[in-house]
């Protein structure tokens, strides 16, 4: 019992954080993200988009912000249809595995330095779970995504979505190898796996791809830094690409491309259950966005090492947390934007984009990375 | 705390019964990742966490991953049911009772409370004894935590460079050979 | 005989795509932003914003009757936009005039005309058939009812709709 008291102020506190961070913050994101979806691809495509929604039974309208509340309701009420020649289980058992994984990784994500709410000695660290292997534990829990499609696909027992499933876990492979070498410089930099200090050195040093900071009104970078940029630059590149191909969006999402495979590995689904892989994806895409934002673009931390970390006064905090949530938004409306700009890519011109070229560039930025900190190793 | 470990032993021994005795190649793939997840909550019980994180990376998220695709792309239909083979049943029980017997002895061998649980802070002691850790992992043993990262690659890469430079040399053999032979025209 | 395609040779910054994804990505965020300032003319907001002013005359809408400057009823019931109606969505029953009656010299008038307005493919057929232009097509599109029974036109309703229309066919009054 005494054990149990021990540790119940760390339960309630990582109950609040999650609750919070997933059910406060993410999930409505998710939501609000299928609406930004459609109302700035209508901008990109000179169209208005949905605007009516707003508050029910009346005619007020909020440019639509109602539609993500209308849509829900809608699914939820549709009937939820199991076609009789599915394996039962599995079919039921893949949606879940997609939304699951895709909201698991965002424990390690952190979206604020330090929280210091009045009345309480030790200011907060606005992370769920401060894992030391943080890298690690994204990149294994998301490699877990794979499964809800490829279950979906088989258990589905027809030809488009087991096409889509494969298609879907033999890209998801592939890109992994990528995503994860596309990440080893920022390790090799850093020195670190645990993300929290990863944000805390871009802090203090600015960011992954800004690293300047400033030196009363003069901006200061080191030559070491500005010849860390080229490695991270490449990295970037093979990473946001590598993202893309990761969560099946656009222009390589051809596990679900409409003109070949009807809708792939969703093609059986219906109601709530098509839902949870629509929402799982957009799920993947914010966490994705958290995360390249957290490696590259310094997380919540202002540029050039403006502001404090929080840890001594709420208002630091609470910026750090709107710069971390602004960041991630700004990056989703870049992923919005690839998605209504760019065609879709051939399924053999994305698998010699992944296996021939971005796993040999990815090796070689390693290698020049390596090669960078040598030169400027501080003796 | 203990209770999580009965819980994990559980799923561990239950999905891991599921792999042998359930017919469908899916649903064995299925219960041995789930064997899998338990077997690396078990290793973050014991502050292991990189190798924790790594079984799931490694062998959940991408060997399983392709033995299931393999599995569905041969549309294996669920197996049979065939007489008894008695030379696999009996080699078996030999193979299981040889791994009991090793089990044993290196449980008798283990001197309870000379080292005691949890074996952190005789690990950290060991760690603080290895020499040129990066700041990052000088500052984390400062808290009292584990750098195991640090110290796996550190160990890796120091001690054991060479076999590690041989297992890359064969990866690269491998990988080479795949190449070729998926390369070769058929005449 | 194969035609053989020439590809173009794409130098090395066509090969690499990265420019080309980036001029895409231009042309859109421009639309966006003349969007944004209001330089695009995009869709019609229906319901509030109509077109109605500029419909032109030629629009074909519903299919209505139209009475004469007398208050006559132009048909005469010779039924010929029921045979010519493609979907079938005419039904008159014609009935006599009486001969007590002013237009006693018509001898036929409808006795019911409906159309079935979730029948008609508003082609306009009947309108150009009708030898009284008793038959024409309005302006009205937003034709929308609750129940089948009420997406029936019936005579009153047609008549409505159509209102007068002067001139035209003179041969059964004074002016002739």
């Amino acid at each position: 019992m005494a054990e149990l008291l021990l540790i119940l102020p760390g339960l309630i506190e990582a109950t609040v954080k999650i609750v919070g961070l997933v059910f406060l913050v993410i999930l409505p994101m998710v939501a609000y993200s299928v609406y930004a979806e459609r109302r700035f691809s209508a901008l990109l495509q000179d169209r208005v988009g949905p605007n009516r929604v707003g508050i029910p039974f009346t005619k007020i309208s909020l440019a639509g912000l109602g539609q993500p509340m209308a849509d829900g309701l809608k699914f939820i009420l549709k009937e939820d249809f199991t076609p009789a020649h599915v394996r039962k289980l599995y079919y039921w058992l893949a949606p879940a595995l997609t939304m699951v994984p895709a909201l698991l990784t965002c424990a390690v994500l952190p979206f604020g330095g330090y929280l210091k709410v009045p009345f309480v000695d030790e200011p907060f660290r606005l992370v769920i779970a401060d894992l030391d292997v943080g890298i690690l534990f994204v990149f294994a829990i998301a490699s877990l995504g794979v499964y809800g499609i490829v279950l979906a696909g088989w258990a589905s027992n027809s030809k488009y979505p087991f096409l889509g499933g494969i298609r879907s876990s033999s890209q998801m492979i592939s890109y992994e190898i990528s995503l994860g070498l596309s990440v080893i410089p920022i390790l090799m930099i850093y020195g670190d796996l645990n993300l929290g200090s990863i944000v805390q050195q871009q802090h203090e040093h600015g960011w992954a791809l800004l690293p300047v900071t400033l030196d009363g009104l003069k901006p200061v970078i080191s030559m070491r830094d500005l010849a860390l940029l080229v490695p991270l630059s490449i990295s970037f590149v093979i990473f946001v690409t590598s993202l893309f191909a990761e969560t099946n969006r656009l222009p390589f999402d051809l596990p679900e491309c409409e003109t070949e495979l009807v809708a792939g590995y969703h093609t059986e689904y219906s109601s709530m259950k098509f839902a949870l892989f629509f929402l799982g994806e957009y799920a993947a895409m914010i966490i994705g966005s958290g995360f390249a934002v957290t490696l590259f673009l310094g997380g919540w931390s202002l540029p050039f090492g403006l502001g404090s970390d929080g840890s001594d006064s709420l208002f630091w905090g609470l910026v750090g947390i709107g710069t971390f949530f602004a960041k991630v938004i700004g990056f989703i409306l870049f992923f919005i934007w690839i998605r209504w700009s760019i065609p879709r890519f051939r399924y053999d011109q994305l698998m010699r984009l992944g296996w021939v070229f971005f796993f040999e560039i990815a090796l070689f930025n390693i290698l020049l990375t390596a090669a960078i900190l040598m030169i400027f190793r501080q003796s | 705390m203990d209770v999580l470990f009965y819980i994990f032993s559980a799923i561990m021994i239950l999905f891991g019964l599921g792999v042998v005795v359930s017919r469908n190649p899916v649903t064995s793939a299925l219960c041995l990742v789930v064997s899998f997840l338990g077997l690396a909550a078990l290793f973050i019980q014991l502050d292991a966490f990189f190798i924790g994180i790594v079984q799931i990376l490694v062998y959940a998220g991408a060997v399983m991953v392709l033995f299931l695709f393999i599995i569905m792309l041969l549309d294996l239909k669920s197996e049979e049911h065939q007489p008894m083979n008695y030379m696999a049943f009996a080699g078996g029980v030999i193979l299981a009772v040889v791994f009991v017997v090793q089990l044993a002895s290196v449980l008798s061998s283990f001197k309870a409370g000379e080292l005691g649980f949890p074996l952190q802070q005789h690990e950290l002691t060991l760690a603080e004894n290895a020499e040129g850790l990066p700041e990052a992992a000088q500052e984390r043993m400062a808290e009292e935590k584990l750098p195991d990262v640090h110290l796996v690659g550190r160990t890796i890469f120091t001690h054991f460079n060479f076999p590690l430079q041989v297992v890359a040399v064969l990866l690269l053999v491998s990988t080479i050979g795949v190449v070729i032979l998926s390369k070769r025209k058929l005449t | 005989m194969a035609i053989v395609v020439k590809r173009p040779k794409l130098n090395i910054f066509e090969r690499m795509y990265l420019p080309a994804i980036a001029k895409g990505l231009l042309i859109t965020l421009s639309h966006a932003i003349k969007r944004l300032r209001g330089q695009t003319k995009v869709t019609m907001q229906y319901p509030e914003e109509k077109w109605d002013s500029e419909l032109p005359d030629y629009y074909r809408g519903a299919p209505t009757l139209v009475k004469d400057e007398q208050g006559r009823e132009r048909c005469v019931s010779c039924q010929l936009c029921e045979f010519i109606c493609p979907p079938r969505a005419i039904t008159i029953t014609p009935g006599e005039i009486p001969s007590g009656d002013t237009w006693a010299k018509v001898e036929k008038r409808p006795e019911e005309f409906e159309i079935d307005m979730i029948r008609c493919i508003y082609c306009g057929m009947c309108e150009e058939v009708c030898p009284e232009q008793a038959i024409f097509l309005r302006k009205d599109y937003a034709i929308t009812g609750t129940t089948r029974a009420e997406m029936v036109h019936d005579k009153e309703k047609l008549y409505e709709i159509g209102g007068v229309r002067e001139g035209l066919v003179n041969k059964w009054n004074e002016l002739k």
